[in-house]
């Protein structure tokens, strides 16, 4: 038994493990479990690694100073990390969740390197590599490399864009979707000639072009597509971990690449399905580009308004309500609020819910994140499913910051841009109070005809404090 | 112009053609408007409130002189004869059962729209009169029966012993019915409900009832080809089903109307005697011979064995006011597609189906009945989600096939031309994909960020590429990885930290 076998137990032991935490956080119940699993695994691998590290069984031994430096990066790096996970508000989860994202590609990026230093750059004198596999190498630098970049930088507009640091309207370049395919395509000719000769300058090439390709891929998708980008990263995140691992001939990377790989991009799969989008459309930014429906501005017709004593009133005598957020809620705090008017209406008898769109928010999940802060029980929120069919017997919902989610127009327009996307349908109760800054449209720009239909009402107003001022009446 | 609204002078009739709130409303639409002196006093509405409202109170020739005329009831031959040639009448005629009172009001040169014309688009349901009344009818009809019945509605446990709920049966689950099964449920009863159509079920539940489905073997029947033999089968097990719920329940409310026809018999005088002492049934269809034997319309029968049958046939007007305010606020929804101009200038637009439909006469021809509406009657806003539907089916099955043959054959070559080492990691690679797409295939929607979080954490797992290559003495290597360590690591302990943050909020 030696360091080496020992090692690949533990990658084995440390892979189940990681399959057993994501199969453990599909339910509230397993959840814990499931992140101990993951930290066990984690533990586990990071242990066996630099056991083997130092055992010198890969690259021969170990210098001090890699031994130094590897320690000092590992504890700076749990340092920040745990800091930043500490102090991150819940509404800023999807700007971290990029920026974690982007360190992956990073890291891909670097270990692509790495290895072309190791191997290629050292030409014929190169001892890690048998003769014959050196093609199969050169390929696989290339390729980690070129997701790894793809995800950097990607996940850099991202983090930009939801951050706000970016104007998160979608980049239009003449011809985009050439672009795209162009970059593709070059990138494959590159790969060829890498494999051929490998030689530094077309690394480099391949390193720019991918970097400008994950820029372009992102900057042209538009702020309300985003949960499904952030998702799609997730999912690149995890293919430049499994090109890793081919590189480094590592079954672990490539076990747990291919995991996370293929669950983020079946949950993007999922979102798109949510709003009716075709995947690949999403992916290579082709939301947005749809002409706005010609009639949409045409019928609008008067909107009523209420105040918030009003609205209190009418919470007070309903029986049944229901809440749907959305991204207003999350820019302008109104969780906590929201929570403990759910608590005061609840102890009086009201059954409040929540009914959540799949892509509410700005991240999949976010409206749960938040209201989960704000300690309201999981099981009042409800998915768009659960909760659609009940709209009609309930007498009063409150649509805090949602526009397109909750747009008829998605049902009844079929010129409308979001026609066939499935939506909440807030329309069919009793009363719909929307909280809205002012008549502007919705991320998808489409006008919302749910503002003029005659049992809805709006509360113009920042959502937080209207929904104070509704605390307050109650 | 003028719009006139005369005192309703039917026997028993409560009902206005405007209320205080929608004569404003005429006049946001340029109309000047004159209310018969005491026309809205069974409503409540005092000739004050209309003078509030910017009405003038007039006698009764001149508002049947008018040249638009609002009213409730159709007009006797007296009121028709004050109407001038010219002007335009709008109220309920029952177009279909009275052709004497379009030909004279055609002979009289009097255009005539009649509310109950109005097609059943959705367009123009803010118009319908008949849904409008029903609905006032159903809710009235439980609290009829509710006055009626010698005990609660509600179950409850008191100190005097255990009340159980009263158990109301709703046949025909039309308008009427729902907004009956709606008040009965909330009155606490339990609520039942039969409908031939069973496309209603889910109606009946969204207000609290239960649906009793008529259990008929259609398919086998109809293979036969006795069609006949069918309907009667139908009637047969329908007959059961009362008789069975006869027995059983205390409150039976009968909704049901064919339009034109006279009512389906829906309880025999046996099932009636079959009844508890103290039951009350509610005859909606009274007027029209009714569902129930034995029931007589305006009147209220108790029959020897004390089941109450009442029979009004005026139920909306025995809310006054509410009836008022629905009938005229479809009024004045039919006067706003009137006037197109809000100018107070009445104009026609024959191309429309909807003022086509509701017009029975004009220029001295009756013209009714209107040209058939293309009356999808399926309900509102169907057809745009079907169509989009249709449009993501699923796209050739044999694309799908020859794209995973594809797959499969690429997948195939390059595992067989790659070298040993690689295929061990191919097949590692492959496996893992599946274990990752069926592991989350069942992930509940609260969880998508603590999953992302998780996995974003997990994918750190790069670096252990990077610990294996940080002490390989080359000091570009050793920088580089350095980095990557650092980055990775961050990654790592951020994202577990960060995931038992969120989980840790997550509370039933």
């Amino acid at each position: 038994m030696t360091i080496q076998s020992l090692a690949t137990a533990a990658y084995l032991v440390a892979a189940l493990l990681f399959i057993l935490s994501l199969a453990g956080l599909s339910k509230h119940e397993s959840g814990k479990r499931g992140i101990w699993f993951g930290i066990v695994g984690m533990a586990i691998a990071l242990i066996a690694t630099i056991a083997l590290a130092l055992d010198g069984g890969v690259h021969g031994a170990m210098t001090t100073i890699g031994i130094v430096l590897m320690v000092v990066a590992l504890a700076v790096g749990a340092v920040i990390g745990v800091w930043r996970a500490r102090v991150v508000e819940m509404t800023g989860m999807p700007e971290l969740i990029a920026l974690l994202h982007s360190f992956v590609g990073l890291a891909a990026v670097l270990v692509a390197w790495s290895g072309f230093v190791m191997v290629e750059a050292k030409g014929a004198a190169q001892t890690e590599i048998a003769p014959e596999m050196l093609g199969i190498h050169h390929a696989e630098v290339i390729i980690g490399l070129f997701i790894g970049a793809v995800t950097f930088t990607g996940s850099i507009v991202a983090y930009l864009k939801l951050a706000a640091k970016i104007d998160s309207k979608p980049m239009m370049l003449p011809g985009k979707n050439a672009i795209n395919i162009g970059a593709l395509v070059l990138f494959l000719v590159l790969t060829v000639w890498f494999v051929i000769t490998p030689d530094l300058w077309i690394l480099i090439t391949a390193t720019v072009l991918a970097l400008l390709l994950g820029w372009h891929l992102v900057a042209s998708i538009g702020g309300g597509d985003m949960p499904v980008v952030v998702s799609m990263l997730n999912s690149y995140s995890g293919w430049a971990a499994a090109a890793a691992g081919f590189l480094l001939n590592n079954n672990l990377l490539i076990i747990t690449g291919a995991l996370v790989g293929s669950s983020g991009a079946y949950l993007s799969y999922i979102m798109c399905v949510a709003m009716n989008r075709s995947f690949i459309s999403v992916i290579a930014g082709g939301f947005g580009i749809e002409a706005p429906s010609s009639g949409s501005d045409a019928e609008q017709g008067e909107h009523q308004e209420v105040t918030a004593e009003e609205v209190a009133d009418m919470l007070a005598n309903a029986s049944s309500v229901v809440i749907t957020p959305g991204y207003g809620m999350a820019v302008a705090q109104a969780q906590y609020p929201v929570a403990e008017i759910t608590r005061i209406l609840r102890e009086r008898g009201v059954n409040v819910r929540f009914g959540i769109h799949p892509v509410a928010g700005r991240l999949p999940g976010h409206m749960n994140v938040l209201l989960a802060e704000a300690r309201v029980p999981y099981d009042i929120v409800l998915e768009m499913d659960e909760i659609n069919d009940d709209l009609s017997d309930t007498d009063v919902v409150l649509v805090i910051g949602a526009n397109d989610t909750v747009n008829p127009a998605a049902e009844d327009d079929p010129t409308s841009p979001i026609a066939g996307m499935p939506v909440l349908k807030v329309w069919e109760a009793g009363q719909v109070i929307v909280f809205k800054r002012s008549m502007a449209a919705g991320y998808a720009g489409v006008q919302n005809p749910l503002f003029f239909r005659s049992n809805s009402a709006m509360l113009f107003g920042d959502a937080r404090e209207r929904v104070e001022d509704i605390l307050k009446a109650l | 112009m003028q719009i006139a609204v005369p005192a309703e002078t039917r026997h028993g009739e409560t009902r206005v053609a405007a209320t205080p709130a929608t004569v404003v409303q005429l006049a946001k639409l340029g109309y000047e408007v004159l209310v018969e002196a005491g026309a809205g006093g069974p409503s409540s509405f005092p000739d004050q409130a209309y003078i509030d409202a910017g009405a003038v109170i007039g006698s009764r020739e001149q508002a049947w002189g008018a040249p638009i005329v609002l009213h409730v009831n159709a007009p006797d031959e007296a009121q028709v004869a004050l109407l001038q040639p010219g002007s335009v009448l709008i109220s309920m005629m029952a177009p279909a059962q009275s052709p004497d009172l379009l030909a004279a009001l055609a002979a009289r040169g009097v255009t005539a729209l009649a509310m109950e014309a109005v097609p059943r688009i959705s367009r123009a349901q803010s118009l319908d009169v008949l849904s409008s009344m029903a609905n006032i009818a159903g809710y009235r009809a439980v609290i009829e029966a509710a006055n009626a019945f010698g005990r609660f509605f509600t179950g409850q446990v008191t100190a005097a012993g255990k009340v159980p709920p009263a158990k109301v049966l709703v046949a025909g689950a039309g308008v009427a019915g729902l907004a009956a099964i709606g008040t009965a449920g909330s009155l606490g009863a339990i609520v039942r409900a039969t409908d031939p159509r069973p496309e209603v079920a889910d109606q009946v539940r969204s207000m609290g009832g239960e649906y009793l489905a008529i259990e008929s073997p259609e398919a086998e029947v109809s293979a036969t080809g006795y069609a006949k033999e069918m309907g009667d089968d139908y009637k047969a097990r329908e007959a059961q089903l009362y008789a069975e719920q006869a027995k059983d329940v205390d409150i039976v409310i009968t909704t049901a109307l064919i339009p034109g026809r006279p009512a389906p018999r829906l309880l025999t005088a046996e099932m009636v005697a079959s009844m508890k002492p103290g039951s009350v049934i509610v005859d909606l269809a009274a007027a029209s011979g009714g569902n129930v034997e034995g029931s007589v319309a305006d009147e209220v029968v108790i029959t020897p064995n004390g089941v109450t049958i009442i029979g009004y046939t005026d139920l909306p007007g025995r809310l006054p006011a509410q009836a008022s305010q629905l009938y005229s606020t479809n009024l004045v929804n039919l006067l706003k597609l009137l006037t197109p101009g809000k100018d107070g200038q009445l104009v026609l637009d024959w191309d429309d189906v909807v003022q086509r439909s509701v017009t029975v006469a004009r220029d001295g021809e009756v013209t009714w009945p209107p040209p058939a509406v293309e009356v999808s009657a399926a309900p509102k806003a169907q057809p745009a989600t079907a169509a989009a539907v249709v449009e993501k089916a699923p796209a050739d099955p044999r694309r799908r096939y020859a794209l995973v043959a594809l797959a499969g054959a690429a997948l195939l070559l390059l595992t067989a031309a790659a070298p040993a080492q690689l295929t061990s990691n191919i097949t590692v690679f492959v496996l893992a994909i599946v274990i990752g797409f069926y592991v989350i295939g069942n992930v509940h929607h609260a969880l998508h960020t603590p999953l992302m979080s998780i996995t974003n954490a997990i994918s750190g797992i790069i670096v252990v590429g990077a610990l294996l290559q940080i002490g390989t003495g080359d000091s570009i290597v050793t920088a580089m990885a350095f980095v990557a360590v650092l980055v990775a690591s961050i990654n790592i302990f951020g994202g577990f930290a960060v995931t038992r943050r969120m989980l840790e909020m997550f509370r039933r």
